[in-house]
């Protein structure tokens, strides 16, 4: 599905990163492997450092933690946000949804819509969308979009597929009207049929949480995880990635009739190094046109990571500059989103640490 | 230049990789040695296999994955 939007800007971006940090070479031990495996792979994906929420932190904390900043630093004055979107899959609660919990402890008026989107790595593309779709309305003119997840609490610590590349984080875009005459395109296509590639099985009505499903198991790779964990099929994300995410860029950059080259930067979700590289490769980006090091700093902050990449890697020009960039987001879904667009002008573009 | 059978062996000590057919089915290479291994390759023949081509079929033993190291251009 193709989006056009007219008139429409991001404003600013700040990134909450907790600043608890682990290093992989610690966590090693945790691994069934050998160590000298474990850093043949350190090297190739890109792990180094992430950063992990302390145990009972959740979204709403990240969250609230970057608007009062906001408030306190008069980047965005609390009455003026319309709408409160948050892309989570990692909520406080089932119910009620946790915009509504952030905007509750705020303070917000009452006359903010807010709404729950739960997406994962494509989420940052997809709140972008919905944000500007509610910037149609004359009665919204300023949209918070919060891309935030604290999955290391759903990963286990026993699994090398996963635990080593989660970290967790909160992206608070303020996206906004334009009064300059900017184009966005935007294309995002999902594929329900392979949602279990990745999933957290226990936890939803399907299956609840229980004893049972808090049990270690070994899958038959060696690593050690349960059924309230996070479960990737690392090789068909790869593949699905490797495969899915060309096309639909190319389609995207065809249709807005923008070409490779007039594209200052790609920036795409954050999985890992060696993915990323891979994706560069086969499209012949230049690596230095495509951010790939969120991974070794960060971790993997699922619908983040793109404005937690901007932030690390492009401030300067987003603050003082105008960029034509090419955001990408794919993964759980599975979903896969692309949009090409502006990025400039932003009143903020920083990194703060929790707490 | 190393030889494929020598960056398995550096991947993998453990295992001897001539006496294997299907080097993923008998447990010798799992999903990150593969992408240890595709590193490697592509570091070695000066190449960059395709992410596509990053599929179990092609590293089930020696003569599969020197037939995706042609496909990729390397002169072996």
């Amino acid at each position: 599905m193709k989006f056009i939007f007219r008139n429409k800007r991001i404003a600013g971006t700040l990134i909450v990163l907790p600043s608890n940090e682990r290093s992989f070479v610690e966590e090693m031990k945790n691994f069934n492997f050998p160590e000298a495996r474990s850093l043949k792979l350190k090297e190739v994906m890109g792990y180094n450092k992430r950063r992990l929420v302390e145990p009972g932190v959740c979204v709403s904390d990240l969250a609230i933690f970057g608007l009062k900043t906001l408030f306190e630093r008069e980047m965005l004055k609390a009455e003026e946000i319309d709408a409160l979107l948050l892309v989570t899959h990692t909520p406080d609660y089932l119910a009620p949804p946790t915009s509504n919990v952030i905007q509750g402890k705020l303070g917000l008026k009452h006359d903010t819509f807010c709404l729950d989107i739960s997406q994962a790595c494509a989420g940052f593309v997809i709140g972008l969308i919905e944000a500007f779709m509610l910037l149609e309305q004359e009665s919204v003119r300023k949209v918070v979009l919060i891309n935030a997840d604290v999955l290391s609490r759903k990963v286990s610590p026993k699994d090398r597929n996963i635990s080593p590349l989660i970290g967790d984080a909160a992206a608070i875009t303020l996206v906004e009207r334009d009064t300059s005459e900017s184009v966005i395109h935007a294309s995002i296509k999902m594929d329900g049929t392979r949602c279990e590639a990745l999933m957290i099985p226990a936890g939803g009505m399907r299956l609840p949480c229980s004893p049972e499903t808090s049990v270690l198991e070994d899958a038959g790779d060696n690593n050690l995880r349960a059924k309230d964990h996070l479960f990737m099929d690392g090789t068909a994300i790869f593949n699905f990635v490797q495969v899915e995410v060309p096309p639909l860029i190319e389609d995207l950059m065809a249709w807005a009739g923008i070409s490779q080259n007039a594209i200052d930067y790609f920036v795409f979700h954050q999985p890992n190094r060696f993915m990323l590289q891979k994706l560069a490769d086969k499209m012949q980006i230049p690596y230095a046109k495509m951010p790939s090091n969120v991974v070794e700093n960060f971790g993997n902050s699922s619908g983040a990571t793109i404005p937690v990449a901007i932030a690390l890697n492009l401030a300067n020009q987003v603050q003082n500059g105008d960029l034509q960039v090419c955001l990408a987001g794919f993964g759980g879904g599975l979903t896969w989103a692309a949009m090409l667009m502006r990025l400039g002008r932003l009143a903020f573009c920083e990194m703060i640490d929790y707490p | 230049m190393r030889t494929v059978a020598e960056i398995l062996k550096e991947i993998r000590p453990e295992f001897d990789f001539t006496t294997s057919s299907n080097f993923i089915e008998d447990g010798m290479l799992d999903s990150f040695d593969v992408v240890t291994l595709v590193a490697a390759l592509d570091k070695n023949y000066g190449i960059s296999i395709q992410g596509t081509d990053i599929v179990p079929e092609n590293f089930q033993n020696l003569q599969t994955i020197e037939a995706l190291l042609r496909k990729s251009g390397a002169k072996i």
